[in-house]
């Protein structure tokens, strides 16, 4: 070894340490924080399981396929849906599809609150986006697997560090698209608004966000996506749902299980894709 | 009463304005402001004043100043230095300095504005983007719907009310803006090329509604146009603009007969003199007219002679001192078939010479303009002739 490679070892950037000093930090300090979200969270995502899956299948399966019909107004796409979610049932993965399907609707909502007024609020502040850019970049670019050590650490094994770490990897999408469906609003029709007596708070309630909406339509949907993927992963940190048999497969090698919880997690993502599609093209209006 | 007055207003663009307005003050050109400083010049000492009820255009090449001076009356543009006084009420309010809330009151209420390019809401049907003015006042749905209806009416789109604006024409569009400016019942209306984006035709078309409906609605308009043919006819008054500053100010005859400078020349070599001439400006005065004892001679000829009263009314016209012409009195609402044949037509100088060159054909003699019916002048194939070729030689001039 070179000398200054030497060196360079020997003087180590304690970059890890201090990280985990932060996280030390924090759990010294806000334990009692972390413990409430975890409780609340656990609470919601349970509850709302448990009660779906106290509706018989047949009958919830009823309504998503009602669902669909009501969003998208194809009756291919409905009985596509309808024999889909049969398929999974007779997999035997229904309780694991309403476990994940919860925690990924927990995860859109979540990041859509978070991610819908800060891509605004970034649209508006140019130096707000300079700010948020590489930490959105920074956001996308981590491998997932990082992102569910300081979430376990924070909020133990289950569901939240699960959720926490999905609206982590997946609110980026929702931010930035939100930010350039309401940046790229066309100069004139805010200055028709404007020339109209438009107030800030009109200006973006009847301009920017309808005209925004295509595009922060378009985040919802990248963000359940990602939010699946997510949640899979989320099994590594205990989180029950479709990642769980995966998971268990790959530990014992079961060729069969690892197949068939693979195919109902692509079911799964393929209806999710097909119920958020637009039905209208972007800018026909409601 | 006077609607907006511009009293010299500096409007400069960028963050250098202190060090750009003493190099206004000097009449530097925009190009040596943008050099020194990194400001652009949008305009420079604009004055004008626009009383009520007129057709204010400001015209000019593009990048001449006039979008950014008519911006500044609804506040959309921040003058730098200067007054935009916009009349509300008995007030006339300083739009440049007022607070926000008094300049939104002024865009609600007063000033309402119609795009280049429509600026419709896709999202919205028509009586929507109609309605969008009262809407952002905060007037309750049923009161708002009795009155796009009304303005729908005005520009003939009741029929496309629940479509969207992409399903309707370029020239219907527009239309949808006329409406939607019309709904705040603002007096005063912003128009920022209007009719450019539109196609000849329908351009032509839209300038005679507009018309059409400023002679029953009687708004003070501030239009922006590039092309000189609108302007004149659309204006009651012109301003021209060049590089930012307003080269020459007054009534559209007057622009023509003497254009200020090289640039508005060339404006006025491009243009089609007949609708804008009148024949006040083109006739021969009685006093310039050769006698034959009391009798006026109207042509080099001597073919037809006048004979006056005492006032100066036209009493007899002779041909060739043999027939006696019968007198036609030509009024604003007559057409060219109301004149019987072989007679000779006195007509307003105010007429133009457009019109002055139809009656002259269509009766085969000169036209006799009178005032208050005394004979002040006469227009026949000399004077049309004349007129002709002043446009042309200014066209030359400016070549």
């Amino acid at each position: 070894m070179s000398g200054i490679e030497q060196w360079l070892v020997d003087h180590k950037i304690p970059v890890g340490k201090w990280g985990e000093s932060f996280f030390d930090f924090l759990i010294d300090n806000f334990a009692g924080f972390f413990d409430a979200i975890t409780d609340g969270g656990s609470f919601l995502i349970d509850g709302t399981v448990d009660m779906l899956l106290f509706i018989p299948s047949i009958v919830l399966i009823i309504l998503i396929t009602g669902l669909a019909q009501y969003l998208q107004r194809t009756w291919k796409l409905s009985l596509f849906v309808f024999l889909s979610l049969l398929f999974i049932v007779n997999l035997g993965y229904w309780t694991e599809t309403i476990e994940s399907l919860v925690l990924v609707v927990y995860a859109t909502v979540v990041c859509m609150i978070t991610g819908v007024p800060l891509g605004i609020a970034a649209a508006h502040r140019p130096w707000l986006y300079s700010l948020l850019r590489p930490v959105l970049d920074l956001l996308q670019t981590i491998p997932t697997f990082v992102y569910l050590i300081p979430a376990m650490t924070l909020f133990g094994l289950g569901m939240v560090p699960a959720l926490v770490a999905t609206v982590i990897f997946a609110v980026a999408a929702p931010v930035r698209l939100t930010h350039l469906g309401v940046s790229s609003v066309p100069k004139p029709l805010i200055e028709a608004a404007e020339s109209f007596g438009a107030t800030k708070k009109q200006l973006l309630w009847k301009v920017e966000i309808p005209y925004a909406l295509p595009t922060i339509m378009a985040g919802v949907t990248q963000c359940i996506m990602l939010s699946l993927s997510m949640v899979v992963i989320g099994a590594l940190v205990g989180a029950s749902g479709l990642g769980k048999p995966v998971v268990r497969a790959l530990n014992s090698r079961q060729i069969d299980m690892g197949i068939e919880a693979g195919l109902a997690i692509v079911v799964v993502a393929i209806l999710l894709d097909r119920l958020c599609k637009q039905r209208n093209a972007p800018v026909d209006g409601a | 009463m006077t609607a907006v007055e511009f009293k010299k207003v500096d409007i400069v663009f960028g963050d250098n304005q202190q060090e750009a307005i003493p190099m206004v003050d000097a009449g530097k050109t925009r190009e040596e402001i943008l050099e020194k400083t990194g400001c652009v010049l949008g305009v420079a000492d604009g004055s004008i004043k626009i009383e009520e009820g007129e057709i204010c255009v400001l015209m000019g090449l593009s990048g001449s100043g006039k979008s950014t001076l008519l911006r500044a009356v609804n506040g959309l543009n921040k003058v730098t230095r200067g007054e935009v006084l916009v009349r509300d009420g008995d007030d006339l309010i300083d739009v440049a300095s007022c607070d926000a809330k008094t300049l939104r009151h002024m865009r609600m209420e007063r000033v309402s504005m119609v795009f280049q390019q429509f600026a419709l809401l896709p999202w919205r049907t028509v009586s929507e983007n109609v309605g969008l003015g009262l809407e952002l006042k905060g007037m309750p749905k049923a009161e708002r719907e009795a009155i796009v209806e009304e303005k729908l009416k005005m520009v003939s789109l009741d029929q496309w009310k629940d479509k969207y604006a992409h399903e309707l024409s370029g020239g219907m569009q527009q239309r949808v803006g006329l409406a939607r400016a019309f709904a705040t019942d603002a007096d005063i209306l912003l128009m920022d090329e209007p009719f450019s984006a539109l196609d000849p035709l329908i351009r032509d078309h839209l300038q005679d509604e507009l018309l059409e409906l400023q002679r029953n609605l009687k708004k003070t308009i501030v239009f922006v146009s590039h092309d000189l043919d609108e302007a004149l006819k659309i204006g009651t008054h012109i301003a021209i603009m060049e590089g930012g500053r307003i080269v020459q100010y007054g009534e559209p005859e007057e622009i023509v007969l003497n254009p200020a400078n090289e640039y508005v020349a060339e404006f006025v070599a491009h243009m089609n003199p007949l609708n804008v001439l009148r024949c006040a400006s083109l006739m021969t005065p009685v006093s310039d007219l050769r006698k034959d004892g009391d009798r006026v001679i109207l042509d080099k000829y001597d073919a037809f002679k006048v004979a006056l009263d005492s006032k100066g009314a036209v009493q007899k016209v002779t041909f060739e001192d043999k027939e006696e012409l019968p007198v036609f009195s030509f009024e604003a609402d007559h057409s060219l078939d109301d004149i019987p044949d072989c007679n000779i037509v006195t007509a307003s100088p105010e007429i133009t010479m457009k019109r002055a060159i139809e009656l002259r054909q269509s009766t085969g003699n000169p036209v006799l303009l009178s005032e208050e019916g005394v004979l002040v002048g006469v227009v026949g194939d000399e004077e049309i002739y004349q007129g002709i070729l002043r446009q042309s030689s200014i066209a030359d001039a400016a070549e």
